[in-house]
């Protein structure tokens, strides 16, 4: 006879087959929460959708974003031009939809840059305190006093407008709130009894820092980065709405909403459909964040 | 608590070199050439020259970078290239302005929040919750700068009650305001809330509601005084983040705050200002950081202690 696991052995006794047992995770646990949680995945299901229209805009725009139409300026949404037309003539639509490209990128790779240097800054900080402390906190201090927009400002004059540069520009300022929040979180939970149990039992610094800090901290990092997606987006819009992020002709719902500006007695629609997409999206991430937050967090939601 | 306030002082003047050094290099060392990018690379070889030796960039950088802190430390941050007028006049001028939109917003947004946030946490789950934080929601979800252009159009254009742009018309300052303290006191709301009800959560509220205490007494005394380190945290923050929202409402609503200064700067190549607004804004980030940090030893003394060993 096979040698048999003891898993294998007690789901023979029980009569089970393989599947049939599923081991309950933290995860797999706050999936199944997630699940019920209506808003969030319906806003999951909007920012796919949002995602392919990102990929897709040269197949769902109607018109060119950059054809002008002298003979049909500043129109009225119709069924010609859903969202009306520009003072140039261009196909507000058609820019709105290509617009999704640029906020999209903005926000997961902005947010690939800072989380790391965040996380793992704020926790080495307060974990260790002491010398270490002070050094990461001066730098998150330095780095953090300026403000994020004159900050990005000063980037933008020196490498000049241009996507690559908004990435460097909010990347390089962006972690700073994360790490700050991991800092003091930490500060907090490292008193706690399971940190002292660890340590009692032999765990290393790291392990402590790595297995039960940071894991304790994931609904804060969760959280800021849902409150920091958003906040990509809008800081890329903003820079192109004061006109130094993406220059014109390229589509970025901020600069739309900053030549709007300029014709909003004539056209009102020219502004209100770009802003309309921005709130939609950081809408949409704020409200999937929060139900991630529910399911990853019950003790939140079990109150 | 003397030496963690001594301590804390000293920081912040490390951060405060920092911060030049920061700002200097940015400036000045990265790209190369400020006088290139000042004239725009267009000026030929002769000019460029000519200009660099009268602005005093031909010298040593680590000359240049002592002379700008020995004159920044007197207040004194140079002139502007083209407006031939001190930096530090026109960033004062510019600050008080930006300062008293943002101050006046924090308060708004800061009542307009904990309302909000301590109610919505109260009855979590309910209608009345639901419903306050989709309003948060939208509040968070608008940029500042479209808000502002909403306004505009509703308050300005078709209702005619508030002044579109400017500082000579009474009641300039409410739509600017508004704006802010609305776009602001929403997310303030959401993170109270969120705060409220972690410390709703805690074994000492369920003790203290065991002892029999009214709801009051738990939410007034016990939740609200835990909860108000992550919210000082937050007021810190908030004011920070609002007077970088001031600077780009000033831009929606024509004032000549520091935002406007800098922006204009920045489309003129005009560095000395630039720089000077970074340096001047960081300055004032590092002073609202060290009060907040002093709150933070005066409502955890556990903080207070393992900061003051430091």
């Amino acid at each position: 006879m096979a040698f048999k696991t003891k898993k294998a052995r007690v789901m023979e006794e029980l009569g089970l087959r393989a599947g049939d047992l599923q081991a309950s995770t933290l995860y797999r646990d706050a999936w199944n929460r997630l699940k019920k949680n209506k808003m969030a995945i319906a806003s999951f299901f909007l920012l796919v959708i949002i995602a392919l229209i990102a990929v897709f805009a040269p197949l769902i725009a109607p018109y060119d974003p950059y054809t002008q139409d002298l003979s049909r300026i500043n129109e009225p949404p119709s069924s010609d031009h859903w969202f009306g037309t520009d003072d140039v003539g261009r196909d507000l639509f058609s820019r709105v939809v290509y617009g999704t490209r640029i906020s999209m990128l903005v926000g997961v790779v902005c947010e690939a840059i800072c989380v790391p240097i965040g996380v793992i800054l704020g926790a080495l900080a307060g974990y260790f305190g002491g010398w270490v402390d002070a050094v990461i906190s001066r730098i998150i201090e330095i780095f953090a006093s300026f403000p994020t927009i004159l900050f990005a400002i000063a980037v933008m004059f020196i490498l000049g407008p241009g996507i690559m540069n908004i990435f460097i520009a909010i990347g390089v300022i962006g972690w700073t709130g994360l790490a700050r929040m991991i800092r003091g979180q930490i500060m907090q939970l490292k008193e706690k009894e399971f940190v002292e149990a660890a340590r009692a039992s032999g765990a290393s610094n790291m392990k402590i820092i790595f297995r039960h800090l940071i894991p304790n901290c994931l609904s804060t990092i969760i959280v800021v980065i849902t409150l920091d997606i958003p906040g990509d987006i809008m800081l890329e819009s903003t820079l192109s709405f004061v006109g130094l992020g993406v220059q014109p002709p390229d589509p970025s719902w901020g600069s739309m909403i900053s030549e709007g500006r300029k014709f909003i007695r004539q056209n009102v629609w020219y502004s209100f459909f770009p802003g309309l997409a921005i709130m939609l999206v950081v809408l949409a991430f704020n409200t999937l964040g929060d139900g991630v937050r529910d399911a990853l967090d019950p003790k939140l939601k079990n109150l | 608590m003397l030496k963690y306030l001594l301590n804390r002082i000293w920081q912040s003047v490390i951060v405060l070199v920092g911060v030049t050094l920061v700002t200097f290099i940015l400036l000045n060392v990265v790209p190369g050439d400020p006088v290139l990018v000042m004239l725009n690379k267009r000026a030929d070889a002769e000019t460029v020259e000519r200009v660099r030796h009268e602005l005093g960039l031909d010298r040593p950088l680590h000359i240049q970078y002592f002379d700008f802190v020995a004159h920044a430390v007197q207040g004194d941050l140079g002139e502007s290239y083209f407006q031939k007028r001190p930096v530090t006049e026109m960033l004062n001028q510019g600050f008080a302005l930006t300062f008293r939109l943002g101050a006046l917003s924090l308060v708004f947004s800061v009542i307009f929040g904990l309302l909000v946030g301590t109610l919505a946490a109260l009855f979590r789950g309910r209608f009345l919750d639901h419903f306050l934080m989709f309003i948060a929601m939208l509040g968070i979800s608008m940029p500042i700068f479209w808000l502002g252009v909403l306004l505009q159009i509703l308050l300005g254009l078709n209702l005619g009650w508030l002044p579109i742009s400017g500082t000579k018309a009474a009641g300039w300052l409410v739509m600017p305001v508004l704006c802010l303290g609305i776009s602001y006191g929403a997310s303030a709301s959401r993170l109270i809330r969120t705060n409220m009800l972690d410390a709703l959560g805690q074994d000492y509220v369920r003790t203290a509601r065991a002892k029999g205490l009214s709801e009051w007494i738990v939410v007034g005394k016990h939740v609200l005084k835990n909860a108000a380190i992550p919210i000082v945290t937050l007021i810190g923050m908030q004011l920070r983040s609002l007077l970088a929202g001031a600077m780009v409402i000033e831009m929606v609503f024509s004032l000549h705050g520091l935002g406007r200064i800098a922006f204009s700067a920045v489309t003129s190549r005009d560095i000395p200002i630039v720089q000077g607004c970074v340096l001047y804004t960081a300055a004032v980030y590092v002073i609202i950081n060290l009060i907040v940090d002093l709150l933070y030893g005066v409502l955890d003394p556990r903080i207070r202690i393992v900061k003051g060993a430091a």
